[in-house]
């Protein structure tokens, strides 16, 4: 299925890129982003990374559907 | 607006007027600094990256989580996105509520949650030319415990 993955900040950087398009067999968010680690080396999963689906903050273990819009963020650290 | 992302210089004195209200005999109010300096670096700007529809939801969410909890009357907070010069408000939170006790708490769990809860990056700009993302150490080792952790 396919699936659109933003990148912010640091995992921008990492990845080159703001957004892409990724075909892949489906699972969670975490697989997700294990899957682009696999295309993209410099991205590495961190700790406190944070991810939201859909502009809505998510779980890493939440199952992505067909077309929605996956976003990755990187430890925040506003203030 | 109770929570909003600003790409111009923060008016702390029209920020307070937000919360004003006669029923109040507390403000208390937290500014973040651009600081000169970060683990030994010396700092000669910031640049903040926000993801405003995901900042502008979570924040009003802190917000309403604060005036809940607390016996406060108004509650605002605005935070910064953009290139910073030294010396700029980055975040400021307002809370104005009947007694200081309670505007004390309020405020210090906003700016607590809004540092760890709203997709904001800052990336610090160093007088050696060198620029580097931030993030809070303590709380990227997640199950780690380093004591007591204050964030400023």
């Amino acid at each position: 299925m396919k699936v659109r993955v933003r990148y912010f900040a640091l995992f921008r950087e990492q990845t080159g890129c703001a957004s892409e398009t990724v075909e892949w067999s489906g699972g969670t968010a975490a697989e997700l982003f294990q899957e682009v680690s696999m295309e993209h080396p410099l991205l590495k999963s961190q700790a406190a990374a944070l991810v939201a689906i859909n502009d809505e903050m998510s779980g890493w273990d939440t199952a992505v559907k067909e077309d929605d819009e996956v976003l990755f963020f990187p430890p925040v650290a506003g203030g | 607006m109770k929570f909003s992302v600003s790409n111009k210089a923060i008016d702390a004195a029209a920020v307070r007027q937000q919360v004003a209200d006669s029923h109040c005999g507390a403000l208390v109010v937290f500014e973040g600094w651009i600081r000169d300096h970060n683990e030994g670096q010396q700092v000669e700007r910031l640049e903040y990256e926000v993801y405003r529809p995901l900042a502008e939801k979570e924040g009003a969410k802190i917000i309403g989580e604060a005036l809940a909890r607390f016996d406060v009357s108004h509650a605002t907070c605005i935070h910064r996105e953009g290139l910073l010069e030294l010396e700029e408000i980055a975040v400021i939170v307002c809370v104005s509520a009947a007694h200081r006790g309670a505007a004390f708490d309020a405020c210090r769990y906003i700016i607590d949650q809004a540092k760890t809860r709203l997709p904001i990056w800052k990336k610090e700009h160093y007088v050696s030319g060198v620029s580097e993302w931030v993030n809070c150490e303590q709380c990227a080792a997640a199950g780690h415990s380093h004591g007591e952790h204050v964030h400023d």
